[in-house]
Order: C-alpha cells, then sequence, then structure tokens
C-alpha cells in the first residue's frame, strides 16, 4: 500500500528551478532512497513534504487523502517526521526539553518528569538510551542524531524522512544507525533516506528514486535489480563515472611543516588539543581523518594563526611561527583553504577580483607603494584565474555569492594554488561538491603536491581520505590516536580509531 | 544606627523596583531574541500616561494600568518593524527613544502648560503591611513600600517558574536559541517574538509609572534618565534569568541609594561625581559579569524564513 504519492510537484526559487515535476511514490514499511548529488533538488523535495517550502504546483497524497502541508505543525500532525542534516535542536536546553518543545499535548505547566518517563521507554525499546536531563551541547554527535529521531517517534511519527543521516557519523555508528531503520521498519514505519552514499544505499533500502537537476530520473526502482553501485552512480551522475583511483608517488623530501606537543582550548575554554605531533614533508598529503569536531578546527586554527597556541611548537620551513599572526604564517608560501568557504574563504558581497587579490592586494603587481590598485594587472590576473580553474562565471564583476558551490570553491581553490604553495593546507575541499567538481579539486590537489607541496587535508569523508592519503592521522577528542599509511589501512580500523577506540596490540 | 539601616535599605528597593520592574520585562523579549533597546522611551511613555491617567482618573493604579497599556502600544510599534518587518532593533529602538523623548514633553506642556506647579495627582504611597511592618528595622524597611515594590518582588518567583517551568517559557527560550529548530517543530516564531517584545513593553510602561507616581509625584521632562538601559544592563548582569535579575536590580539601587547619600553627606566629593556612581557600577557590573552566559544565542538577529 502507498502511504506517500507526489505527483508532479515543482518548485521554482526565483529563477532556478529546484525540483521540476517530480512524482515520488512510497510504501508503506519501506526504506526508501532518494538519490542524488548535492544541488539535485532531494532537500527541497523533503522540505516540501515537511511544510518547510510551499510547492509551485503539483499535488501531495497521503495515505490515501489529498493534502496540503502549509508548515512543519501540520506535517508533524500527519504523521511526518524529519531529521534535518543540521540537526534541529537548541544546545542550551537540556534533552527532554527539546523533545517536548512546540509538542502539541503540552499543559500551560510542563510536567518534564512525565515526559522523561515516557521518553525514556521509548528510547529504550528502540535501544537508543539518552539521558533526558542532560544538556543537548554536551551530547555527541550520534546521540544528537538518536535524539533527533526520538524527537520524530515522541510525536508518534509513521513517516519519517532522514536528511543524509550518515554524514556526521562513524562506521561504526552507521551500523548503529541502520539497526534503528531496521527495527523502525519491522514495526511498520516508513522511511525516506536522502543520500549520495552509494553503499549505504545498496545495504539498507528498498526502493530508490533518483533525482537530477531536480527532475526524476529513475521512479521506485527497486535495489535488488540494481547490479552494482556503479550503475546508481551513472544514474544519479548522467555519465559513466570514472572511479579510477589517484596514483600515489610519495617523492618524499624535506620536513616542511612540524607540530610539537601543541596544546589549545577551545573558546569554551576547553582542551581542544592536547598534545599534538607529527610532521609533513614535501610531496606528502597527509588527511587528518576524524568526526567533525575532535579538534580538526583547532588544529588549523592553531597552524595558520587564527587562534592562539596554549603550549607546544609549530615549525614551517625550520621557522618557528607558533606566535604568529596569520598574515606573517601566509608569508611563508602557506596556502589555506579554509572549511566553509562563505566565512572564512571568500567576501560573499565582493565581486571576483576583489575576492582573487585578498591576501595579495597591498604589494606588487596588484598596488603599488601609495596603495593605488593597479585594476589592469588584477583583472587580467582574475581572467586568467578563472579560465584556468574553471571558474563558470558571467565574468569578474560578478559577487563571489552568486556563484554556485563548486565555482565558488574552485574560485578558493585556484586562488590558493596560484600563490604557489610550499605548505597548502586544504579544509574539506569538496564539501558539499557534485561529483564533478570534487574530482576536479582533488586532482589540483593531488598535483600540487607532485609539484613538491606539502599538503594537509582536514575532510570527514572517508572515500576521500583514503584514496588521496599518503598517511592519515586520526584524531579524536583533540589527541592524535594513531598516524597511519594511507594504503595499509581499511574503513573498519580508521572507524574505530575515529571513535577513540585503540587497537589491542599496538602498531610499531 | 538602626533607622540608618533601616532607611537604606528602604531607600534600596524604592530605587531598584523601576529596574526590576522593566527588567523582568526584558529579560522575557532578550530570551526570545531581541534586544528591546526602546525601553528608554516606552519607560518614558508610561511615566508620562500613568500621571495623565491619575490625572484624569483620580487613581494612581488606573494610572498604571494606562500606562502599561501606553508601553504596550509602543512595543507593538517596536515588534512590528522588527519582529515583522524584520528591521535593525538598534535602529529602530534608537529611534522610538527620541520619538518619546519628543512626545512626552510636547503632550506635557500641551496637557500641563508650562507652569511650575504642577498639579496634584494620585501616587502610589507607602502601604503597611499587617504585622509584617513591625517586624523591627526590615519592618520598616521591606513592608512599608509603595504597593508596585510589593508586586515586583511577588512576579520575581514567578517570572522565573514561567520561564524555566511553564511551556511559554520554554518556547521563549527556544526561540532566541535556535529559531530554525523552533520553526521544524511547528512554533511560530515571530507570533512568541511579537507577544514577548509586547510583555516588556507592558512592564516598561508600569516600571515608567512607578518612577512618576511612586518615586515621584508628578512628569518631569526625560525623567528616567538612562533607567531604561539600566534595565536593559541589570538584564545581562542578571544572565537573563528572573531571579538574577532581582539581584543586579538591588545592586543598582544600592548604588543609587549610596549615591543620594554621598550628595546629602557633605563629604568634599563633587556632587557631580556622586551621580556617575550608579552608572560606573553598571558599566563595571557589565565587565565582570560570568562567562558562562545563559545570552541567547540569536539574540537580536531576526528570523527570516526561507
Amino acid at each position: 500500500m502507498e502511504i506517500l504519492q507526489m505527483h508532479n510537484v515543482s518548485k521554482h526559487f526565483a529563477s532556478v528551478i529546484a525540483n521540476e515535476k517530480v512524482n515520488l511514490s512510497v510504501e508503506k514499511g519501506e526504506v526508501h532512497a532518494l538519490l542524488g548529488e548535492n544541488g539535485a533538488g532531494k532537500s527541497t523535495l523533503m522540505n516540501i513534504l515537511y511544510g518547510l517550502y510551499t510547492p509551485s504546483e503539483g499535488q501531495i497524497i497521503y495515505k490515501g487523502e489529498e493534502v496540503h502541508i502549509d508548515n512543519p505543525r501540520q506535517a508533524i500532525q500527519k504523521g511526518i517526521g524529519m531529521v534535518h542534516q543540521h540537526f534541529m535542536l537548541i544546545p542550551a536546553l537540556t534533552a527532554i526539553e527539546n523533545v517536548v518543545l512546540g509538542y502539541k499535548g503540552n499543559q500551560a505547566v510542563l510536567d518534564l518528569q512525565a515526559a522523561a518517563g515516557r521518553f525514556k521507554e521509548l528510547a529504550h525499546s528502540y535501544k537508543m538510551d539518552i539521558d533526558p536531563w542532560t544538556r543537548v551541547e554536551d551530547l555527541s554527535v550520534g546521540e544528537q542524531q538518536r535524539l533527533e529521531i526520538l524527537k520524530a517517534l515522541y510525536r508518534d511519527a509513521e513517516l519519517l524522512i532522514l536528511d543524509e543521516p550518515t554524514a556526521v557519523l562513524t562506521p561504526q555508528e552507521v551500523d548503529g544507525l541502520f539497526d534503528v531503520i531496521r527495527r523502525l521498519t519491522s514495526e511498520g514505519k516508513t522511511i525516506i533516506f536522502i543520500s549520495h552514499k552509494l553503499t549505504e544505499i545498496m545495504q539498507i533500502c528498498d526502493r530508490c528514486t533518483v533525482l537530477r537537476s531536480g527532475r526524476v530520473v529513475a521512479h521506485g526502482l527497486p535495489i535488488s535489480e540494481i547490479p552494482d553501485a556503479n550503475k546508481l552512480a551513472e544514474l544519479m551522475v548522467g555519465k559513466d563515472v570514472e572511479l579510477e583511483t589517484i596514483t600515489k608517488s610519495p617523492q618524499l623530501g624535506e620536513v616542511v611543516l612540524r607540530v610539537e606537543g601543541v596544546n589549545a582550548r577551545n573558546s569554551r575554554h576547553l582542551p581542544a588539543l592536547k598534545n599534538v605531533s607529527f610532521d609533513l614533508r614535501e610531496g606528502e598529503i597527509l588527511g587528518i581523518c576524524g568526526v567533525d569536531g575532535n579538534g580538526q578546527s583547532e588544529l588549523i586554527r592553531c597552524i595558520t594563526g587564527l587562534m592562539p597556541v596554549e603550549s607546544g611548537k609549530i615549525e614551517i620551513d625550520k621557522h618557528d611561527v607558533t606566535h604568529l599572526k596569520p598574515k606573517e604564517i601566509l608569508g611563508h608560501k602557506v596556502s589555506h583553504i579554509p572549511e566553509d568557504r562563505l566565512k572564512m574563504g571568500m567576501v560573499a558581497a565582493m565581486n571576483l577580483r576583489e575576492n582573487i587579490i585578498l591576501m595579495d592586494h597591498d604589494h606588487a603587481p596588484f598596488s603599488d607603494i601609495l596603495g593605488f590598485l593597479h585594476w589592469k594587472k588584477i583583472d587580467s590576473y582574475s581572467r586568467e584565474l578563472c579560465e584556468k580553474y574553471q571558474v563558470r562565471t558571467p565574468g569578474i564583476n560578478e559577487l563571489a555569492g552568486n556563484l554556485s558551490g563548486g565555482n565558488q570553491q574552485k574560485l578558493v581553490v585556484g586562488r590558493e594554488l596560484e600563490r604557489k604553495p610550499h605548505l597548502l593546507i586544504a579544509v574539506h575541499p569538496s564539501r558539499g561538491l557534485d561529483i564533478g567538481a570534487t574530482k576536479y579539486i582533488q586532482q589540483r590537489i593531488v598535483e600540487a603536491r607532485d609539484k613538491g607541496a606539502a599538503v594537509l587535508m582536514v575532510s570527514t569523508e572517508l572515500d576521500e581520505i583514503m584514496e588521496l592519503s599518503d598517511r592519515i592521522l586520526v584524531i579524536y577528542e583533540g589527541e592524535v590516536m594513531d598516524i597511519v599509511k594511507g594504503h595499509e589501512t581499511d574503513r573498519k580500523t580508521l572507524g574505530l580509531l575515529m571513535a577513540g577506540v585503540r587497537p589491542e596490540n599496538g602498531h610499531d | 544606627m538602626m533607622t540608618t539601616v533601616s532607611s537604606f535599605i528602604a531607600s534600596t528597593l524604592r530605587l531598584a523596583t523601576p529596574t526590576l520592574i522593566a527588567a523582568l520585562g526584558i529579560v522575557f523579549s532578550e530570551r526570545a531574541g531581541v534586544v528591546n533597546i526602546g525601553t528608554e522611551g516606552m519607560m518614558l511613555m508610561g511615566a508620562l500616561a500613568g500621571v495623565m491617567g491619575s490625572y484624569y482618573t483620580g487613581s494612581a493604579l488606573l494610572g498604571a494600568l494606562i500606562a502599561m497599556l501606553t508601553g504596550c502600544l509602543f512595543a507593538m510599534i517596536f515588534a512590528f518593524f522588527t519582529v515583522s518587518i524584520k528591521a535593525d532593533q538598534t535602529v529602530i529602538g534608537t529611534g522610538l527613544n527620541i520619538l518619546a523623548s519628543g512626545l512626552t514633553i510636547t503632550i506635557n506642556r500641551a496637557v500641563f502648560g508650562a507652569s511650575t506647579s504642577p498639579p496634584k495627582i494620585s501616587t502610589f504611597g507607602a502601604v503597611e503591611l499587617p504585622l509584617l511592618s513591625r517586624i523591627p528595622i526590615l519592618g520598616e524597611a521591606v513592608f512599608s513600600q509603595p504597593l508596585p515594590v510589593y508586586i515586583a518582588l511577588l512576579l520575581v518567583p514567578l517570572a522565573q517558574f514561567v520561564m524555566m517551568h511553564c511551556n511559554v517559557g520554554l518556547k521563549v527560550r527556544a526561540v532566541g536559541e535556535n529559531p530554525k529548530a523552533c520553526d521544524t517543530v511547528g512554533i511560530n516564531v515571530s507570533k512568541t517574538r511579537f507577544l514577548a517584545v509586547l510583555y516588556s513593553g507592558i512592564m516598561a510602561g508600569f516600571a515608567g509609572a512607578f518612577v512618576s507616581m511612586g518615586q515621584m509625584t508628578f512628569f518631569t521632562e526625560n525623567m528616567i534618565a538612562g533607567g531604561g538601559f539600566i534595565a536593559l544592563a541589570a538584564v545581562v548582569f542578571g544572565n537573563y534569568t528572573p531571579l538574577g535579575v532581582l539581584i543586579s536590580s538591588l545592586v543598582f539601587g544600592a548604588s543609587n541609594a549610596i549615591m543620594f547619600r554621598l550628595q546629602a553627606a557633605s563629604t568634599g566629593i563633587p556632587s557631580q561625581f556622586a551621580l556617575m556612581l550608579p552608572y560606573v557600577i553598571t558599566i563595571a557590573a557589565i565587565c565582570v559579569v560570568l562567562r558562562r552566559s545563559n545570552r541567547p544565542a540569536s539574540s537580536a538577529k531576526p528570523y527570516i524564513k526561507e
């Protein structure tokens, strides 16, 4: 029996078409995958179903009746729950306060004790025990996700939308999540599983609908009829995907970056880095791997001078840079592709050429001693850079914020690589990009390494880390768990390290 | 000595009350994510409306009610611009403060004239509580106060309970922290913020009425003299809880009381320095406030739905 049908649903934002005549039918009790690249329109479609967006046209039939869902309150009343990719929790409140927030059965005076009782029972029945009185900011990411699922179940959700649920989990946590999903479907609940990770879809889903550029390219395909992940990838991208591996050619040179016993505290004054030490040589990619929020950002901030180091030493090319200012550190031929291109990598409200000279505007050839900018040189340089790095833009006067995510990232990568770095720091270089842009940027990074740069790369995507890194450093709660050779490890080992479990017989 | 202590406590309480009343309102709008910079203006409007209400009805209480309504109306303007149209809170608040300053002067002169002897109106006199007022020292200090002082003190535990244990309190705290998350569980963010601002306006009006009819006996131009900003500071210093606000209001009240005493005593300190004292203490207090703060994550940020 079909619990949900979406007919010819379209959504247009100003000039952008996010969904065009999308059809989706989901059967009761199944795990239905919604597959597509970033920007294919998966989240938009689900936000329509959850009442956050109003569709431009189309029809939604839920449990046999046509429905109009204008806001999340109505979706919840109909038994639709959604776990967003970025959790919708309030860190300053306790778990139980988050659960009852906005719950329609609330009395004027809250009976949190009773609610906690019901919550505990529910959590226990799904083996997702969480202390209701803990503040959400003290929960791990995995626990927060379980809390989000429980929040929906507390409201008697029958259809649960999981938006990219595995993006923030370790492989072991993913297994735990899949157990929960199986338990839910065995009780007759229905899951819509949004993802772009093919192996996971093959593993947990019954059928899948594939979106490409806002349109359905495969409708309700049974997973059992799909031979392998390559077939899915082809559907998703629309062409043969080169799954070629990037060759590793470690021509190791001198040590470029040396980090010695670095300790640092985060903005809440808690230890964020604990005695971190490692070396990085010319011609090498060191991948930093870990679940988001385990000290990666702090490590990069310490190296680039954005955050004070409490104790320890950081050397670049044998110069002590521990307490230097960011500008002085960049002067040591350091390039930094920051974690958030919009917040740290560029000024969205400035145009491309202004963004391109962000670090180099104050010296030749872009300006002179009087401080006048040489726009002719800047313009020709900008045009060359956009061409060389395939930044698709109407022109160099376009505002950086108007480019697509992939083009913004190419702009940042191009700007940083053209500074001819000796040390390249790349943080989540392919976050939120489609396969094409991801491959392009990865190749550029490898090229930089082959030219002799030392590359420090942070990523939460295990595939990316394993494919590119010559060595992998696993970080957990600010501590270096282990540094392993890229080709001598596997997902399971990394997964355990990422979860803070050290191998029983230690490495040599 | 005994009477000195007793009268010091009494004046501390009386001087703390306008700050406390206004801050008890602001604490809700702050928690909901709106910084009500316009409090100063709302208090000023309340001060005049209270006097006019009392003048025409002959009752200080009815005057205070009219002041609260006026505060509410003024807050509605603020909420409309900041919550509904998402304008900048600082700009709108400052604009309203300037408007209130001019408006109250104009209305006051139009209605009462620029005469030197203001008409006599009904004000809040001291209400001695039976039995309790006979307790030595405390009796005179605490239980022989104008009615609004008692109301303010009783409101503190009530506000604390509502904020921490009631559904509406949870909603208010949540929309100030993460409005988007509230949206996804079906809470109307704008409505919650709008109502929180209205409540802070009502309280500001009441606070203003107490200044003109509890501390003074008539309206004088710009009589709030920064009291609204002190109340905003009291909320920060009180770490955004009603109980904390009580403590910070008392600190400010005490510093005012000291100021008056310094002025009265011939200490040789220029009176201008004494007058600065409450404000200096306010600034110092804000500087030393704990880092572990309840300041809402989305404070002063308008929520714009996609």
